[in-house]
């Protein structure tokens, strides 16, 4: 068990990222540059702490009662968790011998064929995948990334029929357009494993990050969506979805 | 005429000894369904009640009292009957002879009675105040009699506050159910053959005492009897229907509230020997669901408007005007079964049917095999009106059994089988300040303790520091058990509480109840001694009265053993110090971490302490991490509160934790199951107590600024809730400065 991980920080009581309460683990490194990211601290593959899945397992120990008791379990999360896959993998490992419910929230961007991703799958009870924009352009645009990994790993995940939550940012004028709300509609409806889809409004609590990093942050303009705008994308996405938990 | 009574019930142990327990256990019907059976208040419940809201509306505008009594002494039949609206009262009986009257009960002490009266515009009668300075001593006058200098300067000084050498004691509990299932003309057979048996050929001064209590206890019932009289009831008798279950019940509590003013007046543990009854009434058909809700609804109007005058200086250490009418609601009985009822869900709904309250102090006994859907309606209630306490049944139950009740806050006693000595707090952040000083009050100057050498050189070395802390802690814990046996030797003689006690077994088993506050502040000092480097500064008298803390330490409240466990050695050795010292009529000491709202006279009393407090900065309350250094979370304070071992504090160690409602999670279902599963988790690992507050400090906020707008916000403080309204300007910024967990 040599593996380390590259960890930003933990939350011992996260309730957002998954059923129950959750241990979070943010993992440090990403490859997307998402213009709304409210984690940009977390990109850098060489910032954060070195940490042992020993190390981990010990913290998480000490919260093992409030997770069994909800419901809840462990997630995984980042910057982009999937890029540390060696390191999830002894976790996951160490987690299952504990019976305790895992999680990884991924942006999909490793794709569907990466080397034991599907031993890794074998391990991991609940897919949290943020799809940042159906439209490949405007994926791009707004992550400096394809989305075409994303959408194959979603389509993987179909096929071997992993349970999943599909999550989604709404930012007017960015991620709310009706055509492509329609068109994510359509792709998640060919899905028969989404459990849960989680309409997200964007927020800035995220921009002081950013300047902390020196990092020029484009959203400034970009408003907070408003409830008519939040219902707007949760009547399309998510309404037969529902509390389907 | 009894066999009637008893009709439907079943077993036979019960009926030929009192065994409230027995009878319970043998006859109840545990409910593992959801609160869809509930119903809303009836008619004449929301007509009660909004006229209630009316007098305590009128009684907040005049100050806090609406009246007082001036020219009677408060006694069981001191007062005719007297009613709200007697045509919407489904249960009789009020403490005076109008509602929300305040009544003098001198026993306590005739300083304080009359002080009470003249804060609020009142003068005692002249003839009241002259019996009992003339002719008759009051428990105050005896406690003042017998006080050494050594326990004056004590007292004086803070170290020990919140003695109740000039007030009644309150935290008994007596058995008010008794008199429903067994009519008062049995209780009174019963304590006439005890008192019959006990002839011993050595007539010593212990037998003679025990035979007066068991005469005036007798004395007490007949008097009881006869109050019930005056409000058409006869109590001689078993009650013989749900109605009277609760009316016989309530008039035993009435009765008590009537012949004392203690500081704290619980009920015991109601709902589900309500629910027999209750049950039974539905079975043939007499009762049906709105019905047994009016009962409890109306049940808890009259426990919501019992009033008790105190003065100021009272009000300073408990705020918002309580009376800890606690009321212990599920756990598990011996048998395995749960002993969640649809009672115990009445009791919760009555916080929606007549809206949120302090009173009566709701206390849910919390045990993983509670059923899952009563688990969730608790969580339910806790988030939608912050009113609810929860208890470790799991850690209570093998040692009080399973009909336990809680006392005050957070006080487990087996219900008319155990009472307790109840008194004060140890300041143990003060007591750290004198021994680094030499015994000295580091705000006075004066010489409180023994003189011994104080505390030389320029940094604080842990060693030395904790050798002369412990020292002076064998001295203060000696004074402070003898101090609590001179109050307590005075009560038991000049304010015995007759009928509360006639409703205990008379081999009562006792409690020595002591507390400590500061506990976050004296853990963090040592652990910044031993893990920081603190400067001492002396100042013109050569004492030392400020510190300056050089480097980090780890705090108390994240779950970091290095600190945890400084707190825990702290709570047992100061427990094995009182338990070198004798108590008074054999009691057994206990210990709690609990400060009721005094954590801010504490710490106003207190100069700056090596955790970088400043002079007279308000204390964390009860077990409570030090307000905003619990930085890892919810979870991690509760591991830390987890730690303190129950076993050393059977007297209870509370914890509050305030929570905005987003980190529980998004959707209303997620927060509940978060929420009981917190619960689970916390008192899986071993945690006693903890109060939740679901809410965000900007609703505090507000209702500082516009109280007319919450009239009935109530939140929990420190082992039972109050009116937002009726804190002082001090206490509520201090609850706002609490930790509210998840602010970003």
């Amino acid at each position: 068990m040599s593996v380390k991980g590259r960890i930003h920080s933990f939350e011992s009581c996260g309730t957002v990222d998954g059923p129950g309460v959750r241990f979070v683990i943010f993992m440090q490194g990403c490859p997307f540059k998402c213009m709304f990211c409210h984690n940009p601290d977390t990109w850098d593959y060489n910032g954060g702490t070195l940490y042992s899945v020993d190390e981990v397992i010990g913290k998480i120990k000490r919260y093992i009662p409030y997770i069994k008791a909800s419901g809840g379990g462990v997630t995984v999360t980042g910057g982009e968790p999937l890029m540390q896959m060696d390191f999830l993998m002894e976790l996951f490992k160490e987690l299952k011998k504990m019976d305790v419910h895992t999680a990884i929230d991924t942006n999909g961007y490793i794709g569907s064929k990466a080397q034991n991703l599907a031993e890794l799958l074998e391990l991991t009870d609940l897919v949290l995948m943020s799809i940042k924009h159906i439209n490949p352009d405007a994926h791009m645009k707004l992550t400096g990334c394809s989305n075409q990994n994303t959408l194959e790993f979603a389509n993987y995940l179909n096929e071997i029929g992993k349970p999943l939550w599909i999550r989604y940012v709404v930012i007017p004028g960015f991620t709310d357009d009706f055509l492509s709300l329609f068109k994510l509609r359509e792709f998640i409806n060919g899905l028969k494993n989404v459990e849960n889809v989680e309409i997200l409004p964007f927020h800035k609590h995220g921009e002081k990050k950013w300047e902390k990093l020196k990092l020029p942050y484009n959203l400034d303009k970009a408003a907070v969506p408003n409830k008519f705008e939040v219902s707007k994308a949760k009547n399309l996405l998510d309404n037969d979805t529902e509390e389907k938990k | 005429m009894v066999l009637n009574c008893w009709n439907g019930f079943v077993g036979s142990e019960w009926k030929q000894k009192i065994d409230l327990r027995g009878f319970i256990v043998e006859n109840y019907m545990p409910y593992d369904g959801d609160e869809s059976f509930l119903a809303n208040a009836t008619f004449k419940t929301r007509r009660l009640w909004d006229r209630c809201k009316e007098l305590i509306s009128e009684e907040s505008k005049k100050g806090g009292v609406l009246d007082i009594e001036t020219d009677i002494i408060s006694s069981i039949n001191g007062f005719k009957p007297g009613y709200i609206d007697e045509g919407l009262e489904v249960i009789k009986g009020i403490q005076t002879d109008k509602p929300l009257k305040r009544a003098v009960v001198p026993y306590g002490g005739i300083r304080m009675a009359k002080q009470a009266c003249e804060k609020y515009g009142y003068k005692l009668s002249d003839k009241i105040e002259e019996i009992f300075t003339k002719y008759s001593k009051t428990h105050n006058d005896g406690v003042f009699d017998v006080y050494t200098p050594e326990m004056r300067k004590a007292r004086k000084s803070g170290v020990i506050t919140g003695l109740p050498d000039a007030y009644g004691r309150g935290r008994l509990i007596g058995d008010y159910r008794r008199v429903a299932l067994y009519g008062v003309d049995r209780l009174i057979e019963e304590k006439a053959q005890e008192l019959e048996n006990m002839v011993t050929s050595i007539f010593d001064e212990d037998i003679i005492r025990a035979r007066e209590e068991i005469q005036d206890q007798i004395k007490s019932l007949n008097e009881l009897k006869l109050m019930a009289n005056s409000y058409g009831f006869d109590i001689s008798n078993p009650a013989q229907n749900a109605f009277e279950a609760f009316q016989w019940t309530y008039l035993a509590f009435l009765g008590a509230m009537k012949e004392t003013n203690g500081a704290a007046n619980s009920l015991g543990r109601m709902s589900t020997f309500f629910d027999i009854y209750i049950e039974r009434d539905m079975k043939e058909g007499k009762l049906t669901e709105e019905e047994a809700q009016e009962l409890v609804d109306q049940f808890i109007i009259k426990l919501r408007i019992i009033r008790h005058l105190r003065t100021p200086e009272y009000n300073e250490l408990f705020a918002g005007d309580p009376v800890w009418i606690t009321e212990s609601i599920g756990g598990m009985c011996e048998d395995g079964r749960h002993m969640v009822t649809k009672t115990s869900y009445r009791f919760l709904q009555s916080l929606y049917n007549i809206g949120s309250s302090p009173e009566p102090n709701l206390t849910i006994l919390w045990s993983k095999g509670l059923p899952a859907n009563f688990k969730e309606f608790c969580a339910k209630v806790s988030i939608d009106t912050c009113t609810l306490q929860y208890e470790n049944d799991d850690i209570m139950r093998p040692v009080f059994g399973d009909d336990y009740g809680i006392s005050c806050c957070v006080s487990a006693m087996r219900i008319g089988r155990d009472m307790q000595y109840f008194g004060a707090r140890c300041n143990l952040p003060k007591l750290l300040l004198m021994a680094l000083n030499g015994g000295k009050d580091e705000v006075s100057g004066d010489q409180v303790a023994p003189v011994s050498a104080p505390y030389e050189g320029e940094y604080l070395d842990y060693e030395t520091v904790l050798n002369k802390y412990e020292e002076l802690q064998e001295w203060l814990a000696g004074l402070y058990v003898n101090t609590m046996n001179a109050i307590h030797y005075m009560h038991d003689k000049y304010a015995y509480e007759r009928l509360m006690m006639a409703l205990h077994d008379t081999d009562v088993r006792r409690f020595m109840a002591f507390g400590i506050a500061g506990l976050s502040v004296i853990a963090d000092s040592f652990s910044a001694i031993k893990y920081g480097k603190v400067k001492v500064i002396r100042d013109e008298r050569g004492i030392i009265t400020d510190f300056e803390v050089e480097g980090d330490y780890p705090k108390y409240g994240n779950d970091d053993d290095r600190v945890d466990d400084i707190a825990v050695n702290l709570v047992k050795k100061f427990y094995q110090s009182l338990e070198k010292h004798k108590t008074l009529r054999g009691a057994k000491h206990t210990l709690s971490v609990l400060t009721i709202t005094s954590n801010v006279v504490y710490g106003s009393k207190t100069g700056s302490t090596p955790d970088g407090r400043r002079k007279g900065e308000a204390f964390a309350p009860g077990a409570n991490p030090m307000h905003g250094r619990d930085t890892n979370g919810i979870l991690s304070s509760l591991n830390t509160l987890a730690k303190i071992p129950y076993e050393y504090c059977l007297d209870g160690i509370s914890y509050t934790l305030s929570i905005i409602p987003h980190v529980l999670g998004k959707s209303e279902s997620s927060r509940i199951t978060n929420l009981a599963g917190i619960l689970d988790g916390y008192f899986a690992l071993g945690g006693h107590h903890v109060n939740i507050n679901i809410m965000e400090r900007g609703i505090l906020e507000e209702a500082m600024k516009d109280p007319a707008k919450y009239p009935q916000m109530t939140i929990r403080v420190s082992g039972y809730a109050v009116n937002f309204n009726k804190l002082s300007k001090k206490q509520q910024l201090e609850v706002m400065n609490r930790t509210f967990h998840g602010e970003i």
